[in-house]
């Protein structure tokens, strides 16, 4: 699937081509934002949970430093080794480096979006390592060959008859057989297997603890737990902002945290991982790729209090109905948009502009990020950077000129409406991409001001 | 009291009908109403499109116009909300700052300072409520049913005091209806996705008139009525708070 060269209008219009597919997407992510809300209402103290947990992430942000000293501290006094990367080559290289180091080419992951993030898995592969994704979506989607549209829930954008065919291909199951719990006892074979037989596991964070040094991976497969503790080697990867002071804020994290995601009171699985057991090793690699960046913009720093729920995409009515993959970046949605401009300004300069801001992804958001004016403000930075459109910036400036001259104005809304009623094909046509599937206003006689001045003419 | 009376541009040049009733309406519950002549537009849509620092103009022509007012009424939530969040001046940001808060949405301003508790208006019919983002999650308006809190609806409480109207309900109380400023054209497939299923989720409640307080919202689902070659109309709420029946 080829989504570098194409903004999220156009992929989103391909997206749209399938009115029916729109409308199951947008159906099924909008029962996941209805259940999320339910589970909300339930917990009366809701709005100063969300408070408490972005409170919370806002000291951390402001002593990320001594936190990540406490946590290292801590976890190598546990018997943890901490590795630091500055970016996604260098965790790649991390990764791949302890496991030339034991001998193994074929590792068990769990689901982590940083490791997406950093593109590991074909890094891995280049280098003769294959990797296989433990999470049931993950591992469909990795099947398919396409990256996770969602980053709760990767493979949402496709049907279970889809799911069936590749079962078929790829894992021999019947064809045809799209039954939703034949597949995934199928899934659950083929990864016992997996399980049975790999010496490496790799798992997210979802959040380190810096009074303890131990970490916390949240799955509802219990898949995290299955692949590390067999495996001889652990590696967890973690973006630095994973840190919680200490281990009492955890409660209401896990509180937030799902009911937010999916509307379940918790995780079926919230596993602490501590210490390596023994002949084992655990080792974390502690990535920054571009945080520090962001952590040094003002407006933009909070972003990174994000705990990867996923609300804000549930709730999104853009997200719900372009997809994941048309935000072509690791991660999709509103959140996605005001983090990926921090590593690309150029190429994700689209993103900021795939929203309404009608505000919704900041009324779901658990730690109270302020999404959509950072996706307002986001638009500032890159039109002053110059990566706006030349056609977009005339006609702005064109605007500007009428807006900033009332005579003008006064003109040009007359002859606007004439023109409108007069020779309307000048405006009703393929160059006007309202007029596609809506109609131009009908242009009334005169306007308000021109009915004040003959109606109340006397006043002022 | 004297109130200055901000029309949104597009109301100006395509629903003078809002307009006339916002002004109509304001007159007769006893305020004194002042239309400056040379506003033009709030500067919203070069802001939300990323070229806020085209706005000088906007931000000037503004201040010129309603600087002197007690208090400043538009019948529009997006662009009262603008204005709060964003107009300013360099030479002298305090003026411009009590000016963007003088700056009030019309059915807060109803609910709100005037303290209105009945309406001489009747309406028969069957009416949906579309919530416009920017007045109910950016100026509050409503309660929104993302966040945990009392339900409330400044303009419900204000339909509630209008004859014979049936408000129905709605599956989605409070989705986007798409229009976005510039993310209508920009965006053009999604955006003209989000106004069908939005108009769709009046249509099979029955409604005969879709109502709200943004006109921008009420344009985009109007457009996409015309072209479904619906009979359903949109009218501002102020043309139902202002009497309604007269409109028939």
């Amino acid at each position: 699937m080829n989504l570098a060269t194409k903004d999220h209008a156009e992929l989103a219009e391909q997206f749209n081509k399938d009115e029916n597919r729109v409308d199951w997407h947008d159906e099924t992510l909008w029962w996941i934002r209805q259940k999320r809300d339910k589970a909300a209402h339930n917990i009366p103290d809701w709005e100063m949970l969300r408070e408490t947990a972005s409170q919370i992430k806002n000291n951390v942000l402001g002593n990320i430093h001594q936190y990540l000293l406490d946590f290292e501290a801590q976890a190598q006094e546990n018997g943890i080794t901490i590795h630091w990367a500055a970016d996604a080559a260098e965790h790649n290289q991390i990764i791949l480096g302890l496991l030339q180091d034991m001998g193994i080419n074929r590792m068990v992951k769990s689901k982590s979006m940083l490791t997406e993030e950093c593109h590991l898995n074909d890094f891995l592969a280049a280098h003769g390592i294959e990797t296989i994704d433990s999470d049931l979506g993950e591992r469909i989607v990795q099947l398919a060959k396409e990256p996770p549209s969602h980053i709760v829930l990767p493979c949402i954008h496709k049907k279970k008859e889809e799911i069936g065919e590749l079962f078929h291909e790829h894992l021999g199951t019947p064809a045809g057989n799209s039954d939703p719990q034949f597949l995934a006892e199928t899934a659950r074979q083929h990864l016992r297997e997996t399980f049975l037989t790999r010496r490496a596991a790799l798992t997210g964070v979802n959040f380190a603890i810096a009074e303890t040094g131990e970490f916390v991976v949240c799955t509802n497969e219990g898949n995290a737990d299955m692949g590390a503790h067999l495996a001889d080697i652990h590696i967890a990867s973690m973006g630095f902002e994973k840190i919680i002071p200490e281990r009492k804020h955890l409660g209401v994290f896990l509180r937030l945290l799902t009911r937010s995601a999916t509307g379940q009171p918790i995780t079926t699985y919230s596993s602490h991982f501590k210490k390596p057991r023994k002949g084992q090793q655990m080792h974390i690699v502690i990535v920054d790729n571009g945080r520090t960046a962001q952590l040094g913009r003002e407006d933009f720093r909070n972003s990174l209090k994000c705990i990867r729920c996923a609300a804000c995409m549930n709730t999104c009515p853009v997200y719900r109905r372009s997809g994941g993959h048309s935000y072509h970046t690791a991660i999709a949605g509103p959140i996605g948009s005001i983090l990926a401009p921090n590593l690309d300004m150029e190429k994700y300069s689209d993103l900021p502009f795939a929203s309404t801001l009608c505000g919704s992804c900041s009324n779901v958001c658990p730690v109270k990020i302020d999404i959509h004016q950072q996706l307002y403000k986001w638009r500032q930075v890159i039109v002053q950077k110059g990566y706006a459109p030349a056609a977009k910036k005339m006609a702005m400036q064109g605007m500007t000129f009428m807006l900033s001259n009332p005579s003008v104005y006064r003109a040009g809304g007359k002859m606007g409406r004439l023109a409108l009623k007069y020779v309307p094909f000048a405006v009703n046509n393929g160059m006007n991409p309202w007029y596609k599937h809506r109609d131009m206003p009908n242009p009334p006689k005169q306007s308000f001001g021109e009915w004040y001045e003959k109606n109340r003419g006397g006043k002022k | 009291m004297t109130v200055g009376l901000f029309i949104p541009c597009y109301v100006d040049q395509f629903y003078p009908n809002a307009a006339i009733a916002t002004l109509q309406l304001l007159e007769k519950l006893g305020v004194d109403v002042v239309y400056p002549k040379n506003q033009t537009c709030c500067g919203q849509p070069m802001a939300n499109s990323g070229f806020e620092h085209l706005t000088g103009g906007c931000n000037k022509l503004f201040l010129e116009n309603f600087s002197g007012f007690d208090y400043i009424v538009a019948p529009s939530g997006s662009c009262v909300l603008h204005i709060n969040e964003h107009l300013h001046d360099d030479a002298d940001p305090e003026a411009a700052h009590a000016v963007a808060h003088k700056v009030w949405e019309l059915t807060s301003f109803l609910t709100d300072v005037l303290k209105v508790k009945e309406l001489d208006a009747s309406f028969p019919h069957k009416v949906g409520v579309h919530q416009s983002c920017h007045g109910q999650r950016g100026l509050h308006l409503s309660s929104m049913t993302e966040t945990v809190c009392a339900e409330f609806s400044k303009p419900g409480s204000l339909l509630n005091m209008v004859k014979d109207i049936e408000i129905i309900p709605l599956n989605r109380a409070d989705e986007c209806c798409g229009f976005g400023g510039t993310f209508c054209v920009a965006e053009e497939a999604v955006s003209s996705k989000m106004g069908k299923d939005r108009v769709a989720d009046h249509l099979i409640h029955g409604a005969e008139y879709i109502t709200g307080a943004d006109m921008s919202c009420l344009m985009h689902m109007e457009g996409i009525l015309h072209r479904q070659g619906s009979n359903v109309k949109v009218l501002h709420i102020a043309e139902i708070l202002n009497g309604g029946e007269h409109l028939q």
